[in-house]
């Protein structure tokens, strides 16, 4: 039997294209979804799109600064989760629907 | 063994140390002092003491640089540069810290919420901005933006209680990240492109590939998007006029001033540093997106009657002046856009001063019917307000017509006739809604009401601003020396 | 051969979970299918030899993050929510604007990548004696990246006095 056409490894490309599709799921969920907690947990998938991004780049140059960079913006994606969740309860607490589209006491 | 944190390295983020070590303190204090008005106003005193101590440094790094010859000093291995345009927008970001924490005080005690981690919030916002001013590395401006980006988010929702300021938090938070998160991606690309985080490095990268390239494309576009997010240029402008609206009014006041020029000098360094080889790549985008920012922002403002709103749309058209400046690409381009944001932090923080003072008992002071009569009500706050208005509309003498002339000046060189022609006609057309609220201040009924009352704070605040305002508008000598900075060798 | 599979199994774990994350109508579930994801994406970290972030990712993403979410989720209750409506009216047109925009991306990637091949010489860290993964990193990291390091401390301080603040309960 010849051999199957599949690679040894897989190619760097894969991983930045991977990265690129669950860039624009993030990207679809932010823009689609009307529920608040959804639209974060769609931009904690765009960070993690970038997060494959910097390890692939890193893989390919055989470089450890891509890793440093992750870990940067895993510390700042934490920040940012612990700041828009609270951000979130004092929303709730004042008023009790997280309808993106209803959020609209401010429009003139 | 090779030492990673130097004299050099000291002297360069002495200022963002002494910002870091003050809010920390600010903090400390607020947990150890008793409860009470005599400690609050211990705690503004020692954010002011703050800005004081920062201020000497970035003087001492000023005069050191200057008495050289203005070489660009590096640290830490090339990651941080102090340079004439570290410097000129490092004092940008003093003055507009500065002159926050002078109106907060009676603000925040008038609705109750006035507690330390204010002050603590507006010094790490403060230094976050330092980072975006003097970082030449990836890593170190993303932190940087970060950390001023939380502080702020924080800032703008400060009013807990109120649902204007909760909404105003969110909205202005999650079209944040989604643009770091863009810009990040831009980043990454650099990063791969390049190998390094070094904008140097990148610079190198990029101008091996050249414009055509499409990862050059690519980064160019994410960036773009994510930085005119940040800056508040239409189309991605959305967020500004909740946020303006709903947040504290003296947050409001330093985040339009502050947070947008800390975004232009990330965008400066970027667009200019490594990506300025990809100029063609960027050019047009940035043209569309400076029509578009003058456009909306004028023709939105006509007919506002939130003053607030009114501000934010006005200073989205201000950016779009100010993406001008870099759209004329030469050396005159660089010093308008320093010479329009000196001069807008303190007009335009001189307009939401007066906003804070009509703050007072039930009324909100955001409504252009609350502006009705001052001139009888409160002469010296109607005649600030006309100084202000008329320097963000751009006549002469105000400070703000030398910001808009160099503006157009850069153009004309550069032989951008059109957007010169097109730019003097949005500014004329700008002029209607600034005499709309200049009407209403002198010729509309008086409302009833005690004399406005200003704080200790908010009168040098009032004087600083004004002083600056009108001064440099009849005298702009030393503002174009601070502008000259930029571009010297 | 068999990193190929995992690779395979991986990435169908991040883009499913991803995909069924953001299709849930409730939060609980979609918190659990972004869980399944970022294991997904530490998998793929692992296979590229990022064996420090793929335990990062796990104990702080997973561990850290996530959980805080699902904290904030059972306190809001969201069960009202889920009876609401869940998409948006123009879904369709978006979805379009977004496979075309993310199909233009991953055509670019393909079409550039040839080019890093001849990127920068390989740049090692400090004295550079160590070879594993994590001693790497942290030569890096107190060393040369020594400034974000501290930058990010005063970040961290800053995220967790302004989160602690607003969520507080008021005491006026």
């Amino acid at each position: 039997m010849p051999p199957l056409p599949i690679p040894e490894h897989p190619p760097v490309a894969w991983y930045l294209i991977l990265s690129a599709i669950l860039f624009g799921l993030g990207v679809a969920g932010f823009l689609f979804r009307r529920n608040i907690i959804t639209v974060f947990m769609s931009i904690e998938l765009m960070l993690n799109a970038v997060n494959l991004s910097f390890i692939a780049f890193s893989y390919q140059l055989k470089q450890v600064s891509g890793h440093i960079f992750t870990f940067f913006v895993m510390v700042v994606a934490a920040a940012e989760a612990a700041v828009g969740l609270a951000i979130i309860l004092t929303i709730y607490k004042n008023k009790s629907t997280l309808e993106v589209d209803e959020i609209n006491s401010l429009n003139n | 063994m090779t030492a990673f944190y130097t004299g050099t390295d000291h002297f360069a983020v002495l200022p963002a140390l002494l910002l870091a070590l003050f809010g920390c303190a600010v903090l400390l204090f607020e947990f150890v002092l008793p409860v009470g008005m005599a400690s609050r106003r211990a705690l503004a005193a020692l954010t002011l003491a703050g800005e004081g101590f920062t201020a000497y440094s970035l003087y001492r790094q000023h005069s050191y640089l200057s008495s050289q010859g203005w070489p660009a000093l590096t640290a830490f291995q090339g990651a941080v540069t102090i340079d004439g345009l570290a410097l000129a927008f490092n004092w940008m970001f003093l003055a507009a810290a500065g002159l926050a924490a002078l109106i907060s005080y009676r603000y925040l005690e008038t609705e109750g919420e006035h507690s330390g981690e204010y002050y603590g919030l507006l010094l790490f916002a403060q230094f976050g901005m330092f980072f975006l001013a003097s970082g030449t590395d990836l890593i170190v401006q993303f932190t940087g933006l970060e950390t001023m980006a939380l502080s702020f988010y924080v800032l703008v929702g400060f009013l807990r209680g109120r649902r204007r300021s909760n909404e105003a938090a969110l909205k202005y938070f999650v079209l944040g990240v989604l643009s770091s998160g863009l810009i990040l991606y831009g980043f990454s690309v650099l990063y791969g492109i390049s190998g390094s985080t070094k904008l140097s490095a990148v610079a190198g990268a990029v101008a091996g590939r050249g414009a055509g390239d499409p990862l050059i494309w690519l980064a160019v576009a994410t960036l773009g998007a994510g930085l005119f997010f940040k800056i508040a240029a239409a189309p991605f402008h959305m967020w500004a006029p909740d946020a303006y609206d709903g947040g504290p009014t003296p947050v409001v006041a330093y985040l339009s001033v502050a947070s947008k020029a800390a975004a232009f000098v990330l965008l400066l360094r970027l667009f200019l540093g490594p990506l300025a080889a990809a100029r063609e790549a960027w050019q047009g985008l940035t043209v569309m997106v400076a029509l578009a920012s003058l456009a909306v922002g004028t023709i939105a403002a006509l007919s506002q009657d939130n003053v607030k709103r009114l501000l934010a749309y006005s200073s989205i058209a201000h950016g779009g002046y100010v993406l001008l400046g870099l759209v004329a690409g030469n050396a005159r381009g660089l010093q308008g856009i320093v010479v329009y944001l000196l001069t807008y932090v303190f007009m335009n923080t001189g307009a939401f001063l007066v906003l804070v003072l009509l703050r007072r008992g039930e009324a909100e002071g955001n409504h252009i019917d609350d502006l009705s009569g001052l001139m009888r009500r409160s002469p010296a706050a109607a005649v600030l307000m006309l100084l202000f208005l008329l320097s963000l509309g751009g006549l002469p003498p105000s400070s703000g017509f030398i910001a808009k002339y160099y503006i157009f000046l850069a153009l004309v060189e550069s032989g951008h006739y059109a957007l010169a022609a097109v730019g003097a006609i949005f500014a004329a057309a700008g002029l209607y809604y600034y005499f709309r609220l200049v009407k209403t201040m002198f010729g509309g009924r008086e409302l009833a009401g005690e004399p406005l009352a200003a704080s200790m704070g908010t009168r040098v605040a009032m004087v600083s601003t004004a002083v600056v305002t009108l001064g440099l508008g009849l005298y702009p000598e030393p503002l174009l020396q601070l502008a000259l900075l930029p571009v010297k060798p | 051969m068999i990193d190929t599979a995992l690779f395979y199994v991986f990435a169908l774990m991040t883009l499913g979970g991803g995909i069924l994350c953001i299709t849930r109508r409730n939060a609980v579930h979609a918190a659990i299918w972004l869980i399944a994801s970022l294991m997904g994406v530490a998998g793929l970290f692992l296979l590229q030899r990022a064996e420090f972030l793929f335990a990062v990712q796990i104990v702080l993403y997973i561990g850290g993050i996530m959980v805080l979410f699902l904290f904030v989720i059972m306190l809001i209750n969201l069960d009202t929510a889920a009876a609401e409506r869940q998409y948006s009216g123009q879904w369709k047109l978006a979805l379009g604007a977004v496979v075309l925009a993310g199909g233009e991306i991953a055509w670019v990637m393909a079409r550039g990548l040839p080019g890093l091949g001849a990127a920068a010489a390989v740049q090692d860290g400090g004295e550079g004696g160590s070879d594993g993964n994590v001693e790497r990193l942290a030569d890096l990291l107190f060393s040369e990246y020594l400034l974000p390091f501290e930058i990010v401390s005063i970040l961290l301080l800053a995220a967790i006095v302004g989160s602690v603040f607003l969520a507080r309960r008021r005491t006026s």
